[in-house]
């Protein structure tokens, strides 16, 4: 009997010691302790941070003018940023998935161009296009325009570095979808609007979603080209991350870190929502994936 | 279309949705365009200052012209904000580190004369200050003067003269020091290079090294703005820090200047001149004493503000280093003398 005991005991210690299963465990930690370290431990230390000096302290650093100002410039950017990202980037991505024309290679190199250039030179681009000594600053000038250092240019910095999300997303989807729906739609009477509305845009909806999202949270959280066209003046070029960075060298450390925690609140509501969706809406996006 | 995803996609969403966007856009373009507002284009320790000195500057305006004014701030390194005004930001006053940076103005823009200096009393600097050590408590390196930063061993924080208008005033002052120690050019140059080498991180401006020393706890030194250190003192206690003032140091005139081709654009040069003779003032004197800066008029400070300045001796960038414009193509261009001794690959 004892023989029995120890044998199954040797039996099961054996398939915890099985290689697969040490494998398969250590990745499991290493992985877990790598997430818990660089992403909920930082994440965490915000909160906490944010929380020290209580809540009444964290809501006056929230509704103090200069970061109302802030988060209602951050929210007015991106409202602005998304929209156009998404028209330009549903057109840019249909015409590259359904059509073959002269140039298409190039366009497609030329969408990712915001991902490969330093945010910082995306910032000077604009300043050496707008900025005072720039081709088209003496001229918008003596109009009484003011881009760079002023919320036009933020938006266009904005713009120029979000600019990929959406079609990133769309362009592989809509090529696998194929153009069959499409067609048939067209071949059964439809109008082409009311293809693109009732075919085009529903078979790609969560693609959309989720550039859409993401585009978002970019927009929301962008600080390198948007702090070389800001000028940083307070209360009304400083958006979120770059009122958080001057709150912070001003040995504001709980202000900044209760702006911060919005900023990060708002990309954890986007998270959120995408799992959310995904989760309602599970089995229709597995029948979805299935075509 | 049924689902409720798919209702937002559709048609009358969207133009919902166009409607509600332009209504924001309306909105906040109404907020962001406020009427008589100046723009003060500052270097980065000022923040403090230039808070008190503007609730002093508008209340006294509404008094006196009835007008509601308000004043909104930028800061940075003194040599980015300058670019910064060059670039085109729509700056009523430029209050920098220093007359170069705002010569740099004068010299690339039609903004203002270039005799921009002698348009406001004390060479346009209604406040000065200097260049001192903060150390930790109990000065255990043993830091006296500015021989002591080129030991080995000892490592010193200093913004990068380049982007930061207080580092060169830093870098200035020490080069003063070893010219009167040694006497001989070579030698000079071998302490400026000792002394570079003990420095770990060049910040881009003054008040990130101060968050480095302080904040991030790098380094026995930190050179840095007299009403800096001070104010070090009141975000962090003086149990932690301790300042030292060596026994020669520079005497730095932060100017200030009217940008003509901007308030004459926005229609705000009244209000733009007030607020800088406002800084002349027994009542902005004061303020400055009061935030560590050295006032021009010391008997309208409060005597306890003045007295704990450390005394020191002083040298003079116009008399000891020939003017900005030369100071400048000597120690900071491209090639001078920065470029040569300071070897960050070490």
């Amino acid at each position: 009997m004892s023989d029995a005991l120890s044998t199954e005991f040797i039996g099961r210690q054996k398939a915890w010691l099985r290689p697969a299963h040490l494998t398969r465990f250590a990745l499991i930690a290493l992985g877990l302790a790598f997430l818990s370290f660089f992403l909920f431990l930082p994440l965490a230390a915000v909160f906490a941070e944010a929380a020290r000096r209580g809540f009444p302290a964290y809501l006056a650093a929230l509704s103090e003018p200069d970061a109302t100002s802030a988060i209602k410039l951050t929210l007015f950017v991106a409202a602005i940023a998304v929209p156009i990202n998404i028209v330009t980037g549903v057109a840019a991505a249909w015409a590259v998935a359904r059509f073959r024309f002269f140039g298409r290679n190039l366009l497609v190199s030329l969408i990712d161009l915001p991902f490969s250039v330093s945010p910082v030179i995306a910032g000077l681009i604009y300043v050496l296009l707008f900025g005072a000594q720039g081709y088209f600053g003496p001229y918008l000038r003596s109009h009484g325009i003011q881009i760079i250092f002023a919320v036009p240019g933020i938006v266009l910095a904005t713009i120029f570095v979000t600019f990929p999300f959406v079609a990133r997303e769309l362009i592989p989807h809509m090529e696998s979808l194929g153009s069959a729906e499409e067609e048939a739609a067209l071949t059964l009477g439809a109008s082409p609007w009311k293809m693109f509305w009732t075919v085009s845009v529903p078979n790609v909806k969560w693609s959309l979603l989720y550039g859409v999202l993401l585009c978002n949270a970019r927009a929301m959280g962008e600080f390198g080209a948007v702090a070389v066209v800001s000028g940083k003046i307070r209360g009304m070029t400083t958006t979120m991350p770059l009122h958080v960075e001057i709150l912070y060298n001003e040995y504001n450390g709980p202000a900044a870190f209760a702006v911060a925690s919005l900023l990060a609140a708002l990309s954890l509501v986007t998270l959120g929502l995408k799992t959310l969706l995904e989760w309602r809406y599970a089995d229709s996006l597995a029948a979805r994936r299935k075509h | 279309m049924s689902s409720p995803l798919g209702a937002l996609f559709g048609r009358k969403f969207a133009t919902r949705w166009l409607i509600g966007l332009s209504a924001v856009s309306i909105l906040a373009g109404s907020q962001i365009s406020l009427a008589q507002s100046l723009l003060n284009v500052s270097y980065d320790p000022t923040r403090e200052l230039y808070r008190e000195i503007n609730t002093a500057f508008t209340a006294q305006w509404t008094q006196k012209t009835g007008q509601a004014l308000t004043i909104k701030q930028s800061h940075g390194g003194s040599g980015a904000q300058a670019r910064a005004i060059i670039d085109g930001i729509d700056a009523d006053v430029a209050t920098l580190a220093l007359a170069g940076d705002i010569d740099a103005i004068a010299e690339r823009t039609t903004l203002l004369p270039k005799t921009w200096k002698t348009r406001l009393p004390e060479n346009s600097a209604p406040y000065t200050s200097t260049i001192v050590f903060l150390v930790r408590k109990g000065n255990p390196k043993g830091i006296k003067d500015w021989g002591d930063l080129a030991r080995p061993g000892v490592s010193v924080i200093t913004p990068n003269p380049k982007t930061s208008g207080g580092a060169r005033w830093n870098y200035l002052a020490a080069w003063a020091w070893a010219q009167n120690a040694y006497k001989d050019d070579k030698q000079v140059r071998a302490f400026i290079a000792a002394l570079l080498g003990n420095v770990p991180v060049l910040d881009t401006g003054a008040r990130g090294s101060t968050t480095t020393f302080a904040q991030r706890g790098l380094g026995d030194v930190l050179i840095s703005w007299e009403n800096e250190a001070f104010l070090v003192f009141d975000e962090f206690g003086k149990d932690n820090f301790e300042i030292v003032a060596p026994s020669l140091s520079i005497l730095a005139e932060p100017s200030v200047a009217l940008l003509d081709g901007n308030v004459d654009r926005k229609g705000t040069r009244a209000a733009a001149q007030a607020y800088l003779e406002f800084l002349y003032t027994p009542k902005a004197q004061a303020i400055i004493a009061k935030n560590h800066y050295r006032p021009r008029y010391p008997e309208h400070a409060n005597p306890a503000d003045i007295a704990i300045l450390p005394k020191l001796s002083f040298v003079t960038v116009d008399r000891d280093f020939g003017g900005w414009t030369k100071a400048h193509k000597d120690h900071f261009a491209d090639g001078g003398s920065f470029d040569q001794l300071y070897k960050p690959s070490r």
